[in-house]
């Protein structure tokens, strides 16, 4: 049985098949980020600070996205903001070290 | 008016030179006077290529800062009369390159041949943004390898944002893939993509196949333009590559390396 296995197992992948492989994956996203325009991260790092002014937010929670259409393009900005709960506690750690 | 090809790839080393050197001296062959331009500023290695290091006098910075004509900097190739070259500096300089001056030596150029073949430097800096930005056609050469696809589809993308077409909106810069250092023996064993593979992967047109082949050094060495050499497959794909780039219609072969009979192994003496 262990001879017959040998002949019905599937070949490895060739070394060139994962090379395509690994350039498709790669290069659909490096052609997105290419899209984008230059100002984005500009503009996204802007939002923020201004953000920042009221509350207290990571850089990674806010996420700025271009999507471009046939007709019109539109600006997406999603922002994470602390709930009540995380904001409670933030205000009695720091009554605390007051 | 001349038609502006840049000969591209981002990645070093994958054959930029070794091409413009034989598609230059293809289509002069085939009666078209062209003009072989380095761009390369600091790195110079064109004329060498051409095998006619030792007659540059004046170069392509020259031309620019005004310090020589243009007809004093060209070099006439001495086995073909329709062949010029253009040498650049070996100046450190690297602000010697500028966009007017570049455009002012081109447009020069273009009254003057059918064809102007720019050769890039590596990388994606000033030397080959400049000699991308006033192209109306891009060879982009490119080895059945990661890093050197990688890099071409970020020229690709270059070439259709960052150059004076796309600037003005005078549709993009037609792009050509000349796929170089082909080994079919090891396309066949799966070792290699295939040719299939990196045109899906950069979907351009395929311009034509270079196989792998030791005549393209020993050209290299003497300084002939390999497309010279009647007996060398890659010479024969470089001819092939010169009429689809004229816009002949040429059946695309793959040709595999040169195979020595036994006797000619016997003799074989020089390559």
């Amino acid at each position: 049985m262990k001879l017959f296995d040998y002949f019905i197992r599937p070949k490895p992948q060739s070394t060139a098949q994962t090379a395509k492989d690994r350039l498709q994956i790669l290069l659909a996203h490096e052609r997105q980020d290419r899209s984008q325009p230059e100002y984005l991260p500009l503009l996204q790092r802007d939002i923020l600070d201004v953000i920042r002014k009221y509350v207290e937010v990571a850089s990674d929670q806010v996420e700025v996205r271009l999507q471009r259409g046939e007709r019109m393009s539109t600006l997406e900005i999603g922002i994470e903001l602390p709930g009540p709960r995380a904001l409670r506690m933030s205000s009695a750690s720091a009554a605390l070290a007051r | 008016m001349a038609k502006v090809i840049v000969i591209t790839s981002g990645k070093g080393g994958v054959g930029k030179t070794t091409s413009t050197a034989a598609l230059g001296a293809g289509l002069a062959m085939r009666g078209k006077k062209t003009v072989v331009v380095d761009f390369d500023v600091g790195l110079r290695n064109l004329d060498m290529v051409m095998g006619c290091e030792r007659r540059v006098v004046f170069d392509f910075i020259n031309v620019i800062q005004g310090d020589a004509k243009l007809k004093q900097a060209l070099i006439t190739d001495r086995r073909l009369d329709n062949l010029f070259i253009l040498p650049t500096s070996q100046t450190r300089d690297k602000d010697a390159l500028t966009r007017e001056g570049v455009e002012k030596v081109i447009n020069e150029l273009r009254n003057d041949f059918d064809y102007v073949l720019c050769d890039s430097p590596a990388g994606i800096e000033r030397g080959a943004h400049l000699a991308m930005y006033f192209a109306d056609e891009a060879v982009v050469v490119t080895n059945p390898e990661v890093s050197s696809v990688r890099d071409s589809d970020r020229v690709l993308g270059l070439l259709s944002s960052k150059t004076r077409r796309a600037e003005k909106g005078e549709g993009s810069v037609k792009p050509h893939l000349l796929l170089t250092r082909y080994d079919p023996g090891r396309v066949a064993k799966g070792e290699m993509m295939k040719v299939e593979d990196v045109l899906e992967i950069l979907s351009i047109p395929l311009l034509g196949i270079v196989p792998e082949s030791p005549t393209v050094l020993s050209a290299s060495n003497v300084g002939t333009p390999v497309v010279l050499n009647q007996n060398s497959n890659a010479g024969t794909a470089y001819a092939d590559a010169v009429s689809r780039l004229m816009g002949e219609q040429t059946e695309m072969r793959v040709l595999g390396p040169e195979r020595r009979g036994l006797l000619q192994r016997l003799l074989w003496r020089t390559a």
